[in-house]
């Protein structure tokens, strides 16, 4: 029987475990260092806010790998012998595959600054980090103040995390605002000042020069680069971002640049071999993607294509509408299709911008400003349906019936104030149109494309 | 701010430590006339019982409850132990006439009954002399107590939003001492008010100016039940509107549940009574009010007039049509967790417990065999309940009609739905009796699995398998294995309380009513990925 071997146990890997279980009886051996179980990388913040318990972030109870027959063994793999298809592990354990497939995650990114590696400094990605947080910032005596480096979406989970436990957290970002890599103006600066009404002392166009040690090796303060300005600190949160997991891989003779590179049908150059989730880098970027993609979701369905090729149905890799959320303190959001910010905005691209007079509620639609072709959406403190706005994508609407139907895209509960007419109203004016918003309908709703 | 809530706390704790006290105040005697006038009233044929209560608390002593409970029941045994020989000696003489006879003259009902309504007659000190300042000193204490500790609420969670910070790391919603020890609180006020009502003879004193008002009579340890529940309802409804006051679903389901408690469960029946019609809940639908076709519930309606006719039209109504078309339409919430008593109080006192349900797939199966044959249960005492009523014989294909009553009502009625139902909040969760025993819930979970517009609809591809929405699931549905999947969630056990959307971080869960079509939808790969890849699996 063939035996495949997967190596990280997270949600690229365990798709795929899953779906060839489904579609075969082939053996399937998960390896992880980190874990025994597979957990929700994204849940464990909520156990060190204590809304969760670990065990509540896996999401399949112990008996559930027995009964499909997925083996799980912990170890650390230390090299690849390609040539013998076995992994060597740190403690010279062997293991032969069949076909193996890397799906190692990421690692957080350090950029050498002076005193990165001192006790109390640490990323927010493996379970190691959290257990790591606990004993260093279990509560505000013991961690005073915590220093984080870096705006992205860790690091503003960090700052949320430190933050439910009344620790005082100053917050640096080297961008002029918040995430305004990824958002509109609009929308970032919205993000920047909820993250002050939740008392971060957030620090804009502010870089890192270098964290300083106390007698025992551990921290005891930051130096800013652009001020010299010296914060002590008892925890440094390390979350500028995150790059392949992949050093063991360097030397296998399985093509590597910043990931593993994969073709379309996620196979590396080493027959057998392949490559899945964040630590992959596509040779080419897919439409508008990025060669590497650190999401779960597409995470996930690279696992659940994958697993069609290794049971014999070998097809690409062909991800469909992009979409992705996140949660900034209080504020959710979600994203479908393309919404640039104004960097990177493409010559062709338009916004159509509500915001909510008071609340922390925004969307910003983009669409093309010569065929008003919808092109995507940002949507901040109000749920839109997935299924709706892939649907719209897909049949190439216009921002005009966007914005007509958009009710029919609502997905906040029942009895939320909707906001709808006062959008329209905004794109009546702004466009001398004079859209009339249509009533939600089940009928359009659940009528399938 | 935080002293305002201690001194809330404090206040609290005080407030409850005296209402525990004054249950061991008070002394208890009779006069030689307020017995006569008792056993008149009762109708006691038998001389025996009248001598022994009067040898045992027509005295110028000043009996503790405890003693004086006792003694009641000690007469009490002593006149039955009497007939019960005697109706032995004629059954081995063979005197069925003799022995016949002998049955009039034993006291029925149970022995802290007797007890109680004595005591109710018997009962001095400060409680029955001051019940205001009593009131004060334990009710009002405790409500001002609650309402500081969970006012600040407002400014200490911070910004609107879902603020569970901590959960997991206190001892009172983390099954720590201090919620167990608020187990053993409850399990003991629970068998204290279904077992022991005579003990707390002295909290009905407090209440009996407000029944008196309300419907003329002194109160009971039912009316303190009703009185306190209601109390607790609207205390803990404060701590949902501040805690979620950024959802409107939420505000509107407590009003809702709050509303449906107070008017319909507590003011109407005591109301009802005082117009010397039958108290009636007309939200307590049958098999839930599982004693409605009770002989004594029907004897009561039929000799009513109208109204009580009314109500046997309407509970049969309310069962047979109301619910169900109400839960085509809506889901079992709108009964669940809009409108039922015990989902009212498992919405807000026990919010702060509603993590600890189990999520295991053996808790869904023990959940399916338990409830169902409690259902079962229920309908086979009712039917064997009417045959034995409209024939006049006493038991149905063997089963007695009046065993099956006491023990429904002992086992499901008090321990099942009493005890564990509210006793084991802290630990099991606030929804053990609507998961595991409800008759009704059962009832309702047939039509909304299988006959419901009702479904929580799963946002595409959008779920992070984060576990937020199966951790604060009260029914212990994961929730979860759904979502993940992309799959809607249609669980006959779902009572629609709203939750899982409301914790989820990522937008993923709405509680909807829509067209039945394509209400339950299995997929195997979620929206996002090759819409090929898509049709080619999930349409497999």
């Amino acid at each position: 029987m063939e035996h495949i071997v997967i190596i990280g146990n997270g949600i690229s890997g365990v798709t795929l475990a899953r779906h060839i279980r489904k579609n075969s009886d082939k053996q399937i051996t998960l390896v992880s260092a980190e874990s025994e179980y597979f957990f929700s990388r994204t849940a464990l913040m909520y156990v060190y806010m204590g809304h969760l318990k670990f065990e509540h972030t896996q999401p399949y109870e112990p008996w559930f790998w027995k009964k499909n027959r997925i083996q799980l063994k912990k170890g650390l793999v230390n090299t690849i012998d390609v040539n013998n298809k076995q992994l060597i592990f740190s403690n010279g354990e062997t293991i032969s595959y069949d076909k193996l497939v890397l799906a190692t995650g990421s690692k957080p990114n350090k950029f050498g600054w002076p005193g990165q590696d001192l006790k109390g400094v640490m990323g927010m990605y493996h379970k190691q980090d959290l257990e790591n947080l606990e004993k260093f910032a279990p509560n505000n005596k013991v961690c005073k103040r915590a220093v984080i480096v870096g705006g992205g979406l860790i690091g503003i989970e960090l700052a949320e995390m430190l933050h439910s436990r009344n620790i005082p957290v100053t917050f640096l970002v080297r961008e002029s605002s918040f995430w305004n890599g990824v958002l509109p103006d609009m929308e970032s600066e919205m993000i920047n000042s909820h993250i002050k009404e939740n008392h971060i002392d957030l620090r804009l166009n502010t870089n890192l020069k270098e964290i300083k040690s106390d007698e025992n090796g551990h921290v005891r303060s930051i130096i800013i680069e652009e001020t010299d300005e010296e914060i002590e600190c008892d925890v440094v949160g390390l979350t500028a971002g995150v790059s392949p997991n992949i050093d063991f891989v360097k030397n296998s003779g399985v093509e590597t640049n910043r990931g593993i590179l994969v073709n379309r049908f996620l196979e590396t150059n080493v027959k057998d071999i392949y490559a899945i989730g964040d630590c992959a880098e596509q040779k080419k970027a897919i439409q508008n993607r990025k060669p590497i993609e650190a999401v779960w979701y597409t995470g996930r369905m690279m696992g659940e294509t994958l697993a069609q090729t290794i049971c014999g149905n070998r097809i690409e890799y062909k991800p469909g509408h992009w979409f992705n959320s996140a949660k900034f303190f209080d504020i959710e959001y979600q994203t479908y299709g393309w919404v640039y910010p104004e960097k990177e905005s493409p010559s062709y691209e338009k916004y159509f911008q509500w915001k909510h007079h008071k609340e922390s509620k925004c969307i910003t639609l983009a669409y093309h400003k010569d065929t008003h072709l919808f092109l995507g959406i940002n949507t901040f403190g109000i749920r839109m349906r997935h299924e709706i706005f892939d649907r719209w994508l897909t049949e190439k609407k216009t921002i005009n019936y966007v914005i007509e139907y958009l009710a029919d895209a609502n997905f906040d509960p029942e009895f939320y104030s909707l906001y709808e007419k006062e959008i329209t109203a905004k794109f009546n004016q702004e466009n001398s149109t004079s859209i009339v918003s249509k009533k939600k309908s089940w009928k359009r709703i659940f009528t399938k494309a | 701010m935080r002293i305002l809530k201690y001194l809330g706390l404090i206040l609290f704790i005080i407030g409850l430590s005296i209402f525990t006290a004054i249950t061991f105040t008070g002394s208890f005697n009779l006069s030689s006339s307020e017995l006569d006038s008792f056993v008149t009233h009762k109708g006691y044929k038998n001389k025996l019982i009248k001598d022994e209560l009067f040898k045992a608390v027509v005295t110028s002593e000043e009996l503790n409850i405890f003693e004086f409970s006792s003694r009641v029941r000690n007469a009490f045994k002593v006149s039955n132990d009497y007939y019960d020989d005697l109706i032995a000696g004629f059954e081995a003489d063979k005197n069925w006439i003799k022995k016949g006879e002998q049955y009039q003259y034993k006291i029925y009902g149970k022995p802290h009954t007797l007890s109680f309504e004595l005591a109710k007659i018997a009962g001095k000190g400060i409680s029955k002399e001051n019940p205001d300042l009593m009131w004060f000193l334990t009710f009002g204490l405790g409500i001002i107590g609650a309402i500081l500790f969970i006012l600040p609420n407002f400014f200490i969670l911070g910004k609107a939003g879902i603020k569970n910070n901590g959960i997991y790391l206190e001892s009172s919603t983390n099954r720590g001492f201090i919620a167990w020890l608020v187990l053993v609180y409850l399990v003991l006020f629970y068998l204290v008010l279904y077992f022991l009502p005579d003990y707390i003879v002295n909290w009905t004193f407090i209440l009996d100016p407000l029944s008196q008002t309300l419907n003329g009579g002194v109160a009971s340890q039912w009316f303190v039940y009703g009185f306190l529940y209601c109390v607790v309802m609207i205390v803990m409804a404060l701590r949902m509107f501040i805690k979620y006051r950024h959802n409107k679903y939420q505000i509107l389901r407590t009003l809702s549940v709050l509303f449906f408690q107070i008017v319909f469960a507590f003011l109407i029946p005591e109301i009802m009574t005082s117009l010397n019609m039958p108290g009636y809940d007309f939200k307590n639908a049958f098999p839930l009010d599982y004693d409605f076709f009770f002989d004594w519930n029907l004897d009561r309606l039929r000799t009513s007039g109208g109204i009580g006719i009314f109500i046997l039209i309407w509970g049969i109504v309310l069962t047979l049509i109301i619910v169900p078309v109400m839960v085509y339409f809506f889901g079992k919430r709108w009964y669940c967790s809009w409108v039922c008593g015990c989902g009212g109080l498992a919405e807000t006192l026990g919010d702060p417990y509603r993590q600890h349900s189990d999520k295991s797939l053996n808790s869904w199966k023990l959940e399916r065999w338990l409830i169902h044959f409690v259902l079962l249960f229920s309908l086979i005492m009712t039917l064997v309940t009417l045959y034995t009523y409209f024939t006049g014989t006493d038991s149905l294909l063997g089963i007695n009609s009046q065993w099956i009553k006491d023990t429904y009502s002992f086992l499901i009625g008090a321990w099942f739905a009493g005890v564990i139902g509210t006793g084991f909040y802290p630990i099991f969760g606030n929804r053990v009796w609507c998961r595991f025993g409800c008759p009704l819930a059962a009832y309702l979970g047939f039509v909304q699995r299988f006959k419901s517009r009702f479904r929580i609809t799963t946002n595409g591809g959008q779920c992070i398998s984060c576990g937020n929405c199966s951790t604060y699931c009260e029914q212990g549905i994961d929730v979860r294995a759904y979502a993940q999947k992309g799959e809607n969630i249609i669980r006959s056990s779902c009572v629609g309380c709203g939750i899982c959307s409301a914790v989820c971080p990522r937008g993923v869960l709405k509680l909807e009513n829509g067209p039945e079509a394509g209400r339950i939808n299995s997929k195997d790969i979620l929206l996002g990925n090759d819409i090929n890849l898509m049709e080619l699996i999930n349409n497999k």
